[in-house]
């Protein structure tokens, strides 16, 4: 039996960037706030020794433990679905932080483009631009509306960029911190760029550039270029995090509790409202119900459905009949780019994961699509995040993937090599969803989450048109050698290609076509929110944390009027 | 150095009583007396093999049980990442130790891994399906690349001359050797990737012995910070630094 424990203002279930923010805006408006964390506590002082290439980037010490809970993957209906046994694709997080402790620090707002993706599409190129086999609609928040909050997560995380991208939604305010360092081997880009006639600008950045107190009152640390990022804490505090930022703020109040090793397994519903959660503490193995007046879900794209779907709370897709919104418009992203073999030496293993620069020539809809089968594109940058050796032995095509020939060229490349690339946007396809698995279970008796996802005509189509373009700016860069990246088919679950999953659990102006309003407010009961990138109805040309933690600030608004005044905020 | 005047010391003993070279190609001190052939001359291979022999007597295993199985592994990863005018091979790097220590810890056991049946063979999209742990697909693979070495020629694996254990080595990736529960291709991958970790994690692992992979390829290691230096533009030659404090 589990045990009920005394109600509190607000459960939030995931304690990354997305419950870190709401936690710390709910606190700090006097709610009464409560975190449950599955992993643990953990903070800068537990990165003093993250320079370790085997643990952390190969052996992944700072993500998920899939022993205990992974999802099932097909790539097709057809296919009997089999379990992710091991991290690779995409790398999910676990701990305080969540992904947002091992990320690079890409900070993107969505282009205006993203949000009224449908209307602008219909609009410009008629309704049949894509198959009705794909599935894009507005977000039902525009830009402008989510202005303010983009700029509110900016001035928390203290983003160093500059204000030089003539595509991007207008900002109401520069960034708080200036550029990074434009090192040579960014220059580089620049200069090909610039000469083919697109319009360079350094990459937004969480990675930041100086020392820098928020609004809040807490301190981010300069970045010192050590080349370990990704995939890694910061041993600095210069990489915003939410355990630097939202979290000290939540806890400064004395109105929010962290809780770990608590593993959520069900939302208890009762008519159109939750109650609480029910958890399991995995290190004495009780169970508890926490009861609260408002519940949110605040943990990855995956579980947020998954918890969706176990606790039947909405419902599910159907990809037959097109009916139910749960799982629906499932994203990945895709890319593009191309590697150039150059003959001089580069400092290829210093930098910072966010350090770089991008051309949006060909993101959005910043360039015509009328004789092009697809839609949308991607930001092309380079980034210098610090090539390390293990995972790094670059070799021309053609050439022996071991032995004498494969040891000279990884190791003479190692240092002379670059490669552009972009975050390809991805979009929503009535065959790519999320729904529960029939066989597989997690470690606590829970169906794992089934995954049905592969790359769809128009994400080959995209793939290639960026690679050609990648493949001559790295050409203009002066490569010896280039090489464009080969042409995509089936999605495959072997090989990282990125954490930027979305949809399952999407945002939208209707119950009809989506899963929550635009507060992240669910239809089906109005005091439970869901928070992330799985309210995203389609997937952008860029890195998704700056959107999502923008969605977070306004879904936390929603919270604390919703704590006052009840009922539907839409 | 410790391990140096032992080195020679032995070097010097095998010298004297005649079955130095062709003795230890590539092999361990069992292997290669069994299969004693002293008419082979080829110094560099001759080499390694002393090499190699001398850091098997010198330190113990965590995961082997013979020296046999573990003189199979490490020539197979030199033949990966072999000695060159660039320097050390995965022998001299200590891969095979590196893996060893691996082996016998939470990568050898999959504990970070969903292992939860029921098992079936699937897509390759879909990725790794055996219900077998790393350290049972390197025991057994082991085992069949000495099979395979006997099959084909007639020897141990570790007898064999290069081109030869390139030969097998190469049938394991073309996912030609019949294995149980796993194919040899995933074998071979996961021999090939374990090679690079051990050549190039941190030298705390027990690999990258004096941060010689570091070396090779220029990279330095545990630094604090680049950013005095990351505006430059000629390349920095930086002495490489381990976490262990090397």
């Amino acid at each position: 039996m589990a045990t009920s424990l005394p109600k509190v203002d607000v459960v939030i279930v995931g304690l990354g960037w997305t419950g870190g923010i709401i936690a710390a805006e709910c606190a700090k408006a006097g709610l009464k706030v409560i975190g449950l964390e599955r992993g643990r506590k953990r903070g800068t002082e537990d990165y003093q020794k993250i320079h370790d290439e085997y643990r952390y980037a190969v052996r992944y010490e700072l993500m998920q433990d899939l022993a205990k809970e992974t999802i099932t993957i097909r790539n097709n209906r057809k296919m009997p679905a089999l379990p992710m046994r091991q991290l690779s694709s995409f790398l999910l997080g676990e701990g305080l932080g969540g992904s947002g402790t091992h990320w690079n620090g890409h900070t993107w707002r969505f282009y205006p483009y993203d949000f009224q993706i449908k209307t602008m599409t219909d609009a410009k190129y008629g309704p049949n631009k894509l198959s009705s086999d794909y599935l894009i609609q507005d977000w039902g928040v525009t830009y402008d509306e989510l202005e303010p909050y983009f700029y509110k997560y900016d001035q928390t995380a203290g983003i160093s960029g500059e204000d030089k991208n003539p595509f991007w939604g207008k900002r109401a305010q520069d960034f708080p911190t200036p550029p990074m360092k434009k090192t040579p081997i960014l220059k580089k880009f620049e200069g090909a760029t610039k000469s083919l006639g697109y319009s360079p600008f350094m990459l937004p950045s969480a990675n930041l550039s100086e020392a820098y107190t928020n609004p809040d009152g807490e301190f981010i640390n300069a970045c010192q270029y050590c080349g370990f990022c990704e995939r890694f804490g910061c041993e600095y505090g210069a990489k915003t995090s939410p355990e630097i930022t939202v979290i000290p703020t939540a806890m400064k109040t004395g109105k929010f509790e962290a809780r770990f090793h608590a593993n959520v397994l069900e939302v208890i519903k009762s008519g159109n409202k939750v109650t609480g959660v029910k958890y399991l503490d995995t290190e004495s193995g009780e169970e508890f119900i926490q009861e609260a007046e408002v519940v949110v879900l605040a943990s990855y794209v995956m579980n947020n459905a998954k918890l969706l779907m176990v606790s039947n709370i909405g419902e599910q897709y159907d990809p037959e009949t097109g009916k139910g919104t749960l799982g629906k418009n499932y994203c990945y992203q895709i890319l593009p780019g191309a590697t150039g073999y150059f003959e001089d030496q580069m400092n290829t293993f210093m930098g910072a994961g966010a350090l770089g620069m991008s051309i949006d020539d060909y993101n959005a809809d910043n360039f015509d699509h009328s004789d092009l089968d697809f839609i949308h594109g991607g930001s092309i940058s380079i980034t210098q995040t610090g090539f390390r050796p293990i995972e790094t032995n670059p070799i021309q095509r053609g050439t022996p993937t071991w032995g004498a020939e494969f040891k000279k060229n990884s190791i003479y490349n190692y240092t002379r090599t670059l490669s552009v690339g972009a975050q390809g946007a991805s979009m929503p396809h009535k065959e790519n969803y999320l729904s529960l698995d029939s066989k597989y279970k997690d470690a606590y008796g829970v169906p794992l989450l089934q995954m049905t996802y592969n790359f769809t005509d128009q994400d080959r189509a995209l793939h290639k048109y960026i690679t050609e373009i990648s493949t001559n700016i790295m050409k203009e860069m002066g490569a010896k050698t280039v090489e464009g990246k080969d042409v995509i088919t089936d999605y495959d679950i072997v090989g990282y290609q990125t954490t930027h999953n979305t949809g399952g659990t999407i945002m939208g102006a209707s119950p009809e076509n989506s899963v929550v309003n635009p507060f992240l407010q669910h239809w089906d009961a109005e005091n439970l929110f869901v928070v992330g990138a799985g309210n995203f109805p389609h997937n952008g040309g860029y890195n998704p944390t700056g959107t999502v933690a923008a969605l977070a600030y306004k879904s936390a608004e929603g919270i604390i009027k919703y704590s006052k005044s009840g009922g539907s905020l839409v | 150095m410790t391990e140096k005047p032992k080195n020679y010391s032995r070097r010097d003993f095998l010298k004297t009583t005649g079955i130095a070279t062709g003795a230890l190609i590539g092999g361990g001190l069992i292997g290669g007396l069994v299969g004693l052939n002293a008419n082979k001359t080829d110094q560099n291979v001759a080499d390694t093999g002393n090499t190699h022999h001398e850091m098997a007597t010198n330190q113990g295993f965590q995961f082997f049980q013979t020296q046999r199985e573990f003189d199979v592994l490490s020539n197979a990863t030199e033949r990966i990442l072999p000695k060159d005018d660039l320097g050390p091979g995965a022998i001299d790097l200590g891969v095979a130790y590196f893996i060893d220590r691996q082996l016998a810890a939470q990568y050898g056991s999959n504990t970070k891994e969903y292992m939860h049946g029921p098992f079936a063979v699937g897509a390759k999209t879909q990725g790794y399906q055996s219900r077998l742990t790393r350290a049972s697909i390197f025991r057994q693979g082991i085992a069949k690349l000495e099979d395979e070495a006997n099959n084909r020629f007639d020897k141990g694996f570790s007898d064999l001359e290069a081109e030869q254990m390139d030969e097998i080595l190469t049938a394991f990736q073309n996912d030609e050797i019949a294995m149980t529960g796993v194919t040899s291709a995933f074998f071979f991958r996961l021999l090939r990737t374990a090679t690079l970790e051990g050549a190039y994690a941190d030298p705390m692992y027990g690999g990258n012995r004096n941060m010689e992979g570091w070396k090779m390829k220029e990279f330095p290691g545990h630094q604090m910070a680049y950013i005095d230096v990351i505006e430059k533009d000629k390349f920095q030659k930086i002495e490489p630094k381990s976490l262990g404090g090397m």
